[in-house]
């Protein structure tokens, strides 16, 4: 069993360190419309509803929550492939929020994008040449004569052949897919990269090639990921601080082993409690809390606390008529919870004592 | 020991193919006894999915090649006629899927197609098996039965779909119920949900389950004996405690330390151990021990001679060329030691 863990003190940005990317206040509704000619508002899906957030340069914020939580919702508007409703973006210190022609662009190479299926996301008809190469001819930022080479420096890089230069998507299985998709990604040599669920549609094998991949990367290149999963040991891995995120809110955020160890959220213990544990008697000991149902419709998002309808500790009517702000709690933790869970973890280690 | 209820004898499934023999299940043998839980491990391409659908009679000799026998219940089911076989189907072994989307069809009511299939087995009037669609649904855990019934399949979530496919699946009271990939598709949240509801059922109805996946998270907590496949075959098979905390096989190491685990101490960021390279063709299976190419403890005898599963009649067996005392040390200093 693991020896004396040490609390990492701190997430690892000192607090007077300005954000590489700042988010206040950003809501996405999407409309719902009713009629054919005269389209008349009926409602309004709330996909994001009110997200504060701070990316913090070199490291890797990781994003979790259930199916519809608006997750990458998220992403995309902070990429800005979906127009903000509300809020604001910045991007060292620019406000990007409504930026538009060579401005927008100007971001955009600083920021790029990875998916999750890395047979969807790439196009069958192109060779890897020219799917790696395509940011080169868009930005103008490589004589066209040079493309080839600095294409072939970058599969490189991802540990891609570069010989393979001329061969086609489907050529490739699905892990060496996903290291076309890094390498695109990386061509623009982008400050930040927002990685989708990329590893949730490989096997677990190929899964860890990827994620060694990501983390060498980041250490050579000095990345900035924000990394969107729905398997919280993967986060949890991969990431310096991690927020959880439930019908358009965060919930609550803290580094990784803070939120293993004490989750202040009961949604964040519920989510710890269902992960799956290769270790029968680590699993028979863990705390469960099973939530009942599903995630409720965003179009139409419960009163109050949000997660009331599922909550297992939810007292009424505080929780079903006031919304809990994010509070502070340990170091660098904050959880939006009227009731917040004592310290304890989900899943107790047991003395080592059949092994 | 019970006669088991499921006994495969060194079954093999080849496709003939314009580029050769894909040799997706290439000789397993093991047994299932009644109200167990077997659970199954393998990449994809390992043909564990192929194996199961064979026992289930949906790949039949018209399609491919197959050897071996599947005896359930003391009948061979590889020879077995056509319409016998769909008297078992369904009757005695029924089938979850991955896809709750795809398995359930769109243009009829979800109570409908539970009735369907209770109609086909049983002679029942149309309510007695609406009725008893309700009440299946009721059992697997789903609000308003009644009204549920009545609703088409996009009118579920992912988890109620699945539900509604183990209701379908256990309306016959099955001996054997074969659940394939069925939480993959699926939130961790609802996963659990589904899974306990298995373990549940499976008490309530006295069946036998087989889970297949390719997590070694959900076999840890739900199943009683594991096999672990690669290429066609069984590479180790055992109690979950033997697999997780005495493995025999490198593939079995290599898939626990691959995966990300919660409990692991994160003072400093600990890397993943990929089992380097590819899963092989099936076609081009390598020559001797199929992982030889991938494995960090290959040698010579590992190129050229194909281990056996031994030992062949005990409880935990495994397919490597390796000393049991190499095995138990590389274990325990290479696996173990990351927990």
């Amino acid at each position: 069993m693991s020896v004396e863990v040490t609390e990492r003190a701190e997430p690892k940005p000192e607090p007077e360190e300005t954000p590489l990317i700042r988010i206040r206040g950003l809501r996405k509704l999407f409309p719902i419309t009713r009629g054919i000619l005269f389209q008349k508002r009926v409602g309004n899906v709330h996909a994001v509803d009110g997200v504060d957030l701070d990316i913090y340069k070199g490291e890797t914020l990781g994003l979790v929550g259930e199916t519809g939580c608006g997750k990458s919702t998220l992403a995309r508007v902070i990429m800005r492939l979906y127009e903000p409703t509300e809020g604001s973006i910045e991007f060292e210190g620019r406000d990007i929020t409504h930026s538009t022609g060579r401005e927008l662009r100007d971001f955009r190479r600083e920021m790029q994008m990875i998916f999750q299926d890395p047979f969807a996301s790439l196009n069958p008809r192109k060779t890897v040449g020219a799917i790696i190469g395509t940011p080169f001819r868009l930005h103008n930022v490589v004589p066209r004569n040079k493309i080839k080479s600095e294409v072939q420096n970058v599969m490189e890089l991802v540990g891609l052949n570069p010989e393979h230069y001329n061969r086609y998507p489907h050529e490739f299985s699905g892990g060496q897919r996903q290291r076309i998709g890094v390498a695109r990604s990386l061509a623009l040599k982008p400050k930040v990269i927002v990685c989708d669920e990329p590893v949730s549609a490989l096997d677990v094998s190929i899964q860890a090639q990827v994620l060694n991949l990501l983390e060498d990367l980041q250490e050579e290149l000095g990345l900035t990921y924000l990394f969107i999963a729905h398997d919280l040991s993967v986060v949890k891995h991969v990431s310096d601080r991690v927020a959880v995120m439930y019908l358009g809110k965060i919930v609550e955020m803290a580094t990784g082993q803070t939120l293993y160890r004490n989750p202040k959220h009961p949604y964040t213990g519920a989510l710890l409690s269902a992960v799956p544990i290769p270790d029968p008697d680590l699993a028979a000991s863990k705390r469960r809390i099973i939530l009942e149902g599903d995630v409720p419709s965003p179009i139409d998002p419960p009163s109050g606390c949000r997660f009331h309808p599922r909550c297992p500790n939810a007292q009424f009517p505080r929780c079903s008529e006031e919304d809990p702000p994010l509070e502070p709690h340990h170091p660098g933790q904050v959880a939006a919870c009227h009731f917040p869970l004592e310290d304890r973890a989900i899943i107790e280690a047991e003395p080592a004592g059949s092994r | 020991m019970a006669e088991p209820l499921l006994e495969v004898k060194d079954l093999k499934v080849h496709f003939p193919t314009d580029d050769g023999i894909v040799k997706a299940v290439d000789g397993i043998s093991f047994t299932v006894q009644p109200g167990e839980t077997l659970g199954v491990v393998g990449e994809s391409g390992s043909g564990k999915s192929v194996g199961f659908l064979t026992v289930m009679g949906l790949i039949t000799r018209q399609q491919a090649q197959i050897e071996g026998e599947i005896l359930f219940q003391g009948q061979d089911l590889v020879t077995m006629p056509g319409d016998e076989m769909r008297t078992v189907r369904g009757e005695k072994i029924s089938m979850i899927f991955q896809d709750p989307m795809t398995s359930l069809h769109p243009y009829y009511k979800v109570g409908d197609q539970i009735a369907e299939a209770v109609r086909t087995h049983q002679k029942v009037s149309k309510r007695e098996a609406h009725e008893q669609a309700v009440e299946m649904l009721r059992r697997v855990g789903i609000p308003r039965p009644d009204d549920r019934a009545d609703q088409y399949p996009h009118e579920f979530s992912g988890g109620m779909r699945q539900r509604a496919m183990i209701a379908m699946a256990l309306s016959l009271n099955p001996d054997l119920l074969i659940a394939d990939e069925p939480t993959t598709a699926l939130d961790v949240t609802v996963q659990a949900q589904i899974l306990d509801l298995l373990d549940r059922l499976k008490e309530e109805f006295n069946a036998a389950v087989i889970i297949i996946t390719h997590d070694l998270g959900v076999v840890a907590e739900h199943c009683d004996h594991i096999q672990v496949m690669y290429a066609g075959k069984i590479v180790e098979a055992g109690d979950r405690r033997d697999i997780y905390y005495n493995a025999h096989h490198p593939y079995t190491w290599g898939l626990l330390r691959s995966i990300p685990r919660l409990d692991e101490a994160a003072v400093d960021k600990e890397r993943l151990v990929p089992i380097q390279g590819l899963p092989p063709s099936l076609i081009f299976v390598p020559q001797g021990c199929a992982f030889n190419p991938r494995c960090p403890h290959v040698f010579e005898r590992c190129r050229t001679e194909v281990p056996e599963l031994l030992p062949a009649d005990g409880h935990h067996a495994s397919r490597c060329h390796l000393s049991l005392a190499d095995k138990e040390r590389i274990f325990h200093e290479e696996v173990m030691a990351r927990t």
